[in-house]
């Protein structure tokens, strides 16, 4: 925690890193970054206090705990990971923890699309590769080389078909996942659909 | 791919460009802000040297972090005053509409748009908060987002986002005496579980849906979100309208045939297509109840804890965490649970109609000993309604806590938490590990009038034995 946080910005298409793997179905955004956390006005000091209840019950033995995982940067997940609250301090939590890909098995939609509005791709792949990943990764380190344009990821003596959007992929690759200027070009656009939404003209005179 | 249905004809209404990422570029007619996910996105607002766009389009108020019993400023949490301080000056300084605490219409978010006429038919609504799907029963397309979309909706009035399928979720027949809104949508995430709504908006009608008030027709959207679903809706009907008839903020006189007119053409087609359709029995519904970590995690009150086999494989390891984090048995009854604390509020089971029947039921009734009770109303409108009609009273005279308006112990970001591994019977939507405050804290979730009953016998309870006999 010591190298002063960067987030990411523009297009990429590659990435690697390390996993660290969280075992666990409908793990939601209260377990990730408790409320009581949320009592800020910027998120820089959010990365420390990632699961953090969780990490507390399992008195170092939580996976984001362990030795073996520092530095690690792709974490592998199972089912509907980030239900809940739509709260972006989750992703952002876990981003200045060190994560900077997620591959899981299916994710919940308002995490998923706080990941792509900062910066974290998030992959699919089916529940049985998932669990061999996790195996794997109680024995041994698995570092992987992601290749988004092609959607793979690569390590020493394994390949995975990952799965990602076309949306998704798209915006990583051109760098428009940073969405607000891609927005603001239509500002012609938005005008007139503001002028021409029936609503607008029949509630004009709002307080 | 879904067509014609209430859904397609509001968000094709406020598409405003294809992106060439391949997602749409969506209007969002009404933007809700509060002090939690809102400072971030001013934040980065002054990064990024922008305006906002159309300051007229968003609206705020003050809610997760309140303290329910002083609400003197400065507040005496150092951290809760700060947020609220930032939220005024930002709506100060971009000329944003604020109800602050005193206003007379300052609430939970999703509690004070409808009531002030904000929430209307036809509309998107966004808000950094989950429980957004709320507006939905007006027939608005409403959703939550995150801290970034909040900053792109000041930036543009816009956000980036692929469009949902639509399933139909049609409740036939009607729920029956003692069974409520809160019970029914317990009952559909249990049915589909809790992933089931990832990429989908819910449609709840049939006619179990249309008997429901407007308010119990927010309790089921404001849930669509524990089902997976980040946005529900209702077609709007008569109902609809003669609620909003007359709020602050609901179009006035020649305007309001004119609204009427083009919010009746906005129902789902009578040929529209659906991507899925599920049925369910509303009157086989009986008072539910969570057991577990997640809001699909129910069973009715005369049920027992089901054992793994009984549950789908998919969602086994959920249910061993729940057993194990409950300290509950397969095979137990929830019934007769012993519980420590009671709260009656949050944007799902905070309203005025609400109230009313949790004081129905406590009327003549006494708090069992050792139960901490409380009931915290929804916004200062719910509060002045409630003591205009003696419920606070009732409530007191029954041993609850009256408090002031917030989300309180729903999320527990203010001072109303569990302690150790206290069981809550909890009128909210989320009983999620750690959700109310405690990191071993424990919540059942339940109606309000369940709760109430819960607190005369300080164990779970079937409210049933306690009204209309």
């Amino acid at each position: 925690m010591s190298i002063k946080f960067k987030p990411p910005m523009g297009k990429f298409s590659r990435l690697s890193g390390k996993c660290i793997s969280l075992v666990g179905d409908d793990i939601d955004t209260d377990r990730i970054i408790p409320a009581r956390f949320l009592k800020c006005i910027d998120f820089d000091s959010l990365g420390k206090y990632v699961f953090d209840d969780d990490r507390k019950t399992l008195k170092g033995n939580h996976p984001f705990d362990l030795e073996s995982n520092k530095r690690s940067s792709i974490l592998i997940v199972n089912s509907n990971f980030g239900c809940g609250s739509s709260r972006e301090h989750a992703p952002q939590a876990l981003m200045r923890w060190g994560i900077k890909a997620i591959i899981g098995e299916s994710f919940a939609d308002i995490f998923y699309s706080n990941c792509i509005a900062i910066g974290i791709p998030c992959f699919t792949l089916p529940k049985e590769s998932i669990k061999k990943i996790q195996k794997h990764l109680d024995i041994k380190n698995l570092f992987l080389e992601i290749d988004l344009f092609n959607s793979i990821a690569i390590a020493k003596d394994l390949k995975l078909n990952l799965e990602i959007k076309e949306t998704t992929k798209k915006m990583f690759l051109s760098g428009e996942w940073d969405a607000t200027s891609k927005l603001l070009e239509n500002e012609n656009l938005i005008e007139e659909k503001l002028n021409d939404l029936p609503y607008i003209r029949f509630n004009n005179n709002s307080f | 791919m879904s067509q014609d249905t209430l859904f397609d004809k509001v968000w094709d209404l406020h598409k405003v460009a294809n992106l060439p990422g391949g997602s749409d570029q969506i209007f969002i007619g009404l933007h809700l802000i509060h002090e939690v996910t809102s400072p971030q996105a001013f934040g980065a607002l002054k990064d990024k040297s922008l305006k906002v766009k159309y300051p007229q389009r968003t609206v705020a108020t003050v809610d997760h972090i309140v303290p329910t019993d002083n609400q003197s400023r400065p507040f005496k949490d150092n951290l809760a005053e700060q947020m609220i301080n930032t939220l005024e000056k930002n709506c100060i300084e971009h000329k944003i509409k604020f109800f602050n605490i005193g206003s007379g219409n300052q609430g939970i978010v999703h509690v004070v748009a409808p009531e002030l006429g904000l929430t209307q038919p036809g509309m998107t609504i966004a808000c950094g908060d989950s429980h957004t799907s709320t507006h939905g029963a007006f027939g608005s397309i409403a959703f939550g987002i995150g801290t970034s979309q909040v900053r792109d909706v000041l930036a543009s009035q816009t956000i980036a986002m692929n469009k949902l399928k639509v399933r139909q979720i049609w409740c036939e027949n009607k729920l029956s005496n003692g069974i409520y809104a809160k019970d029914l949508v317990l009952h559909i995430i249990n049915q589909l579980g809790v992933k089931a709504g990832v990429g989908y908006a819910y449609e709840f009608a049939g006619p179990a849906i249309s008997a429901l008030s407007m308010e119990e027709r927010m309790t089921i959207c404001n849930m669509s979100i524990e089902g997976g679903a980040r946005c529900g809706y209702i077609n709007p009907d008569e109902k609809t309208f003669s609620y909003m008839k007359d709020k602050l903020c609901s179009p006035q006189n020649e305007n309001w045939e004119k609204a009427v007119k083009w919010w009746k053409s906005l129902e789902s087609s009578d040929n529209c297509i659906y991507d899925d359709v599920f049925k369910l029995d509303a009157s086989k519904v009986e008072p539910t109840v969570t057991w577990g970590i997640t809001p699909g995690q129910s069973i009715g009150i005369n049920q027992k804890i089901p054992s793994l086999n009984d549950i789908n494989p998919n969602d086994q390891f959920i249910a061993g965490e729940a057993y194990e984090y409950m300290g509950f048995k397969p095979g137990q009854s929830i019934k007769n649970t012993p519980i420590d604390v009671c709260f009656i509020g949050s944007c799902t089971n905070g309203r005025i109609s609400d109230l009313r029947v949790a004081a129905e039921v406590l009327e003549h009734h006494k708090v069992a000993k050792n139960i901490k009770a409380f009931v915290v109303p929804g916004s200062e409108k719910v509060a002045k309604e409630a003591k205009e009609e003696g419920l606070d009273k009732i409530f007191i005279k029954a041993g609850f806590q009256w408090r002031e308006p917030g989300c309180s112990m729903c999320l527990a970001m203010n001072s109303d938490k569990l302690i150790g591994n206290q069981v809550s019977a909890s009128s909210s939507n989320r009983n999620f590990k750690g959700r109310q405050g405690s990191p071993s804290g424990r919540t059942l979730l339940m109606s309000p009038a369940m709760v109430a009953a819960a607190s005369i016998t300080g164990k779970v309870s079937d409210v049933r034995d306690f009204i209309n006999k």
